[in-house]
């Protein structure tokens, strides 16, 4: 491996953040309702503040002069490492929220674990972070209820999102040679220990919002390793346009 | 400029009087956002540490701040400022004062009803329970306890939208965090 494993799997973090973000501000303006709309920038908000410092960090590891913005602007897909969960199409409004609900909940384990980080500086991240995602997951999960739990057509788009997003849920609890080795040292979190946690979790509010937990096993795998779909590329070409056209322009 | 326990608590005063950006009624001291101050004595000359911490991550009200204290200590003569940034323990509403407390609650936002510690600590069974988990204390208009949640998120990463069924105004609500 090229670059050391604590920072491939800081920039995992930041990406993850960084990505789903961008895709949620793609809502700003356009949500469904006023308080949606805000929830969803608001969100977004607080991911790209996690990204910074995840992203912020990784770079100080990597030692390489890359600071979080040129991290965030100046790597093509291919070095991008976040799950393909996050950076699916917003879609329907179904789409969103359940792509939302898997994430958060994913999400608020990890922090949970990495609370526990012998890495004091990632360990205050965490701790900085879960409280603001634990907001976000206390809502998405509400709403799932709600509308999942609602019309016969909400649920049925509620449904057909759970089906289509649920083959990119797999890759998140398969841990790499990176993860495996970090979370032997105690640094990071083997996210295959998350597994049972988060299906729990995922059956219970599907329980009461009445959807079907999908029977495929087959699942979609390649984000972490930078593998991902023409998606992404195109989430890049929005999102990095200005330092690409005006490298180390500000304002 | 006096011994250091007397510069601190000038210091410390300057700085209650800058105001959060976005709640211009309280100021960041009230906010508890400013952690320390500390002095360093520097070949080139005495420096004023000021350590601050963000309210939630992605809040572009932080670096707003930064330069407002920078600008509130160089026109009170201090001439050389360092801005500290740190992320540990993490901000909490338990942090805001008595008296920030107030002066949101006579501006019409709702302070926190309870304390936030440990809240991150979260158990999803029970939703229906957990919708109305954190709600004011009463509205900030007409003290009524009557009230019911708009919206979890408001027109800052800090604060949800609520009405009063008592008096019907809407109002914000200083979220536990």
């Amino acid at each position: 491996m090229l670059l050391d494993d604590k920072s491939v799997y800081l920039m995992r973090l930041g990406d993850n953040a960084l990505v789903l973000s961008q895709r949620l501000s793609e809502w700003c303006g356009k949500g469904p309702a006023f308080e949606e709309d805000m929830a969803l920038t608001n969100i977004a908000l607080d991911l790209i503040g996690q990204a910074r410092m995840w992203l912020s960090y990784a770079g100080e590891v990597e030692g390489r002069g890359r600071d979080e913005d040129a991290l965030a602007f100046r790597r093509d897909s291919h070095e991008f490492t976040n799950l393909l969960l996050v950076e699916q199409p917003n879609g329907d409004y179904a789409q969103t929220l359940v792509r939302q609900f898997f994430f958060d909940a994913w999400h608020q384990l990890v922090l949970e674990a990495l609370r526990r980080s012998s890495d004091d500086r990632i360990a205050d991240i965490a701790a900085k972070a879960i409280k603001e995602v634990a907001y976000h997951l206390r809502r998405s999960s509400d709403l799932v209820v709600r509308l999942g739990d609602g019309s016969a057509e909400s649920r049925r788009r509620m449904q057909d999102a759970v089906d289509e997003l649920w083959m990119f849920t797999g890759e998140m609890f398969n841990a790499d040679e990176t993860e495996e080795l970090l979370g032997a040292q105690g640094l990071a979190c083997d996210p295959s220990t998350l597994m049972d946690a988060w299906l729990a979790m995922v059956s219970e509010v599907f329980a009461e919002a009445t959807l079907e937990l999908p029977a495929g096993e087959w699942m979609q795998k390649g984000g972490k390793q930078g593998r991902h779909g023409e998606h992404l590329g195109l989430l890049l070409a929005e999102m990095q346009f200005l330092q690409r056209a005006y490298p180390g322009a500000t304002w | 400029m006096g011994d250091l326990r007397e510069r601190n608590e000038r210091v410390w005063g300057w700085l209650a009087d800058v105001p959060d950006p976005e709640i211009p009624v309280i100021s960041i001291v009230d906010l508890g956002i400013v952690r320390e101050v500390n002095w360093h004595d520097e070949p080139a000359g005495a420096v004023c540490e000021v350590v601050i911490t963000p309210t939630y991550s992605g809040c572009p009200a932080t670096e707003v701040i930064g330069r407002s204290i920078e600008e509130a200590l160089r026109e009170r003569g201090v001439e050389r400022v360092r801005l500290q940034s740190r992320i540990a323990p993490a901000w909490t509403t338990d942090w805001l004062t008595s008296e920030g407390r107030r002066k949101l609650q006579e501006y019409g936002i709702a302070p926190p009803a309870r304390r936030a510690d440990g809240r991150q600590v979260i158990d999803i069974s029970g939703l229906r329970r957990h919708t109305a988990d954190d709600a004011p204390a009463a509205c900030p208009h007409c003290g009524s306890a009557n009230t019911e949640p708009i919206s979890r998120h408001g027109s800052t990463p800090c604060k949800a939208l609520h009405r009063c069924l008592d008096c019907l105004e809407p109002f914000d609500y200083f979220k536990c965090h």
